[in-house]
């Protein structure tokens, strides 16, 4: 039996690019270069390498963003990826975490999955809930946040090092995980996969293919609001000394001088 | 006035600080109505009561430990229906924030995550958070349903308040998906006797520039000498020289202390996501272009391996 994997990915605006917010206090996409988020293609990775293992395996790359987000399932595919799901739709922008998670959803059942896998979280947005939040509108166990993943006899197991403990886990399929940057290096994708991945299906899908009412999502449909955004100030700067071989004993002042000693 | 539901994070009935902290943030907004789940839940009551808690929900079942996070959402959720809270808070754990944001989804509401500060307003909770590795604030409420919202460790300071801190037990019934994800096995992290990295009131940290696990023993003794947590850049943790608990950054932990000292640490991008909401923050470095020297309110310039335990030296003997 062939096991369905449907990977989630996210279109993020480059971190060491200059991020900003636009004047509707949305992400502003315009200024930064955009990319497949770095801790989602450890999804990516972790998605073929159960693939590998599974005697008949398809992995579709889903993601849900504007018209750019195509490059980061292109960067998937040409990871080894077999096909694409893009939902786009105008009404989308400005979506909080409820409405991209209901979205995501949505896509996914119709994509039909054994296993949903997702990055431990974006490296713009960083809450990190997207996962849980699919698991609980699938009805599919959640096995989150795992450093080593593996699927063997219609169940999914792993361990997820938490903050007071590592824990193994174990649920049947169908079911959905995130991984994190510990499960293991992403593969770069090779001439032959770029190429490849040129060939490869991206469906393109929009709200009204979801049965989705343009009203519960975007800025509108959000269940959040954001009333203001500032940039942080500048840090006034800092006193900087070269090491004359006192600099231990300097840098005991200034933590006497901060009360810390 | 309006009760606030509080989610408490504790090991065996130690409740953890951070909840402390919630407390103060939800004493802003109404009366906290704490809720305890797991064993030792009744433990937690009377430092609860210290706090500042109206009210001590506890439940206890083989549930929350067997299987993974629903089973204290079911719990919560439970404890949302029995109170009809103002706003929900929960501690900003990677845990913390699945619990909150199933729970968001089961009742209809809006989800803010990693607040960094919590003050009432015309329109509900308002909460502070910052974006794209702390070079951005915001401010945001949640607009529909009851605020769920999960706040990071050292966002208020603990006050004690005394409270009722009535205890009752919670009467949960568990869904058919809380047994969905079984816990097979648990290993308890093993104590180092030092602060917990998110919690500490001072952070020291090592990076690439440590140069071999061997070494870390340079950071460890300068941390002990101000009590301080042990922190470590993911190029330190990739390269096997420090546990992967230890990390601070955006994928490891976020720390925001009165005082950070990073050694050997360059200050990439995503390094600054976890610890640039520090107070003070110090660096010492060999090289003058480090992008960790724009942060800082006191930097050197010189080899760790002088610089730090000549600087360890000092603050034992102006200590001792
Ligand atoms: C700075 C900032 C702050 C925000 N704060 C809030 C907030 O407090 N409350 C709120 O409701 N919303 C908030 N949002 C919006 C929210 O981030 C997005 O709606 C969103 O896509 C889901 O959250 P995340 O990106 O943080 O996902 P995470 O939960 O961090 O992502 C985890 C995983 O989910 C998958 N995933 C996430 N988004 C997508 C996608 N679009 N397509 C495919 N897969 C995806 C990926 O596998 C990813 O690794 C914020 C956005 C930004 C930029
Ligand atoms: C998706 C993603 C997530 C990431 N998450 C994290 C994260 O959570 N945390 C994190 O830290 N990184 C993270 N990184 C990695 C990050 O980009 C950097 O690679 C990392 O922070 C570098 O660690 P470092 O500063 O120790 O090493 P380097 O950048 O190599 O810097 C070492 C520094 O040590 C100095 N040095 C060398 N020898 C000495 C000496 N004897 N005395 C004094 N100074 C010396 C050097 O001058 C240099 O500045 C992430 C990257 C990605 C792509």
């Amino acid at each position: 039996m062939s096991l369905r994997i449907v990977v989630c990915v996210k279109y993020v605006p480059d971190a060491t690019g200059d991020r900003h917010f636009a004047d509707d206090l949305t992400l502003d996409r315009d200024d930064v270069d955009g990319l497949l988020s770095e801790l989602d293609e450890y999804a990516v990775e972790q998605a073929l390498q159960i693939a590998g293992e599974a005697d008949d395996a398809e992995i579709t790359v889903l993601t849900v963003g504007p018209e750019d987000a195509k490059d980061a399932l292109r960067k998937a595919l040409s990871m080894g990826a077999d096909k694409a799901v893009h939902v786009e739709d105008d009404d989308l922008h400005g979506s909080d975490v409820m409405g991209t998670s209901l979205v995501l959803a949505k896509a996914i059942e119709k994509t039909g999955y054994d296993l949903v896998v997702c990055g431990m979280a974006s490296t713009d947005g960083t809450m990190g809930v997207l996962p849980a939040l699919l698991a609980e509108r699938l009805g599919v166990p959640q096995v989150t946040l795992l450093s080593e993943v593996s699927v063997e006899g219609g169940k999914v197991s792993g361990r997820r090092d938490g903050d007071t403990a590592s824990e193994q886990l174990e649920a049947s399929l169908p079911a959905l995980v995130s991984v994190t940057d510990q499960s293991g290096e992403a593969r770069y994708p090779s001439f032959k996969g770029i190429m490849a991945a040129k060939k490869k299906p991206v469906e393109s899908l929009d709200l009204e293919d979801l049965g989705l009412d343009g009203d519960a999502v975007g800025l509108e449909g959000a269940w959040t609001k954001v009333d203001s955004a500032a940039q942080r100030p500048a840090r006034t700067a800092g006193t900087i000394v070269k090491d004359e071989g006192e600099g231990g004993k300097q840098l005991a002042e200034f933590l006497v001088s901060q009360k810390f000693i | 006035m309006a009760e606030v539901l509080v989610y408490v994070d504790h090991v065996d009935g130690a409740v953890r600080k951070p909840t402390l902290e919630l407390l103060t943030l939800a004493r802003r907004i109404g009366d906290p109505v704490a809720v305890a789940l797991g064993s030792g839940a009744q433990d937690t009551a009377a430092v609860l009561a210290e706090h500042g808690a109206v009210k001590v929900l506890t439940a206890d079942a083989p549930e929350f430990a067997d299987y993974l996070v629903v089973p204290k959402v079911d719990a919560l959720q439970a404890a949302y229906d029995a109170v009809s809270p103002a706003a929900v808070l929960v501690p900003s754990s990677a845990e913390g924030k699945e619990i909150a944001a199933r729970l968001a989804l089961r009742i209809g509401s809006g989800i803010i995550t990693d607040a960094t500060d919590l003050e009432a307003g015309d329109e509900g909770p308002v909460a502070t958070q910052s974006a794209f590795a702390a070079s951005f604030t915001t401010k945001s409420r949640v607009s529909k349903g009851t605020p769920v919202i999960t706040v990071k460790p050292n966002s208020a300071p603990v006050e004690s308040a005394a409270a009722a801190g009535t205890v009752e037990a919670l009467t949960v019934s568990f869904g058919a998906s809380a047994t969905g994800t079984k816990v097979v096995s648990r290993t308890p992290r093993e104590s180092t006797g030092r602060p917990e990295l998110t919690e500490a009131a001072i952070v020291v940290s090592g990076g690439r520039g440590v140069n071999g696990a061997e070494n870390f023993h340079i950071i460890e003794a300068l941390a002990d000498s101000l009590g301080a947590a042990v922190g470590a850049s993911r190029a330190a943790v990739d390269a096997g020289w420090y546990p992967h608990s230890n990390q601070v950054g955006q994928t490891g932990k976020s720390v925001s202390p009165q005082l950070y000292i990073a050694n050997g640490i360059s200050g990439a991008i995503q390094h600054r996501a976890g610890m640039q909401t520090s107070k003070t923050i110090v660096a010492v470095n060999k090289d003058a272009e480090a992008p960790i020297f724009d942060l800082v309110d006191y930097g050197i310039v010189g080899d760790l391996f002088q610089v730090v335990p000549q600087l360890t030296e000092e603050v034992t003997s102006r200590k001792g």
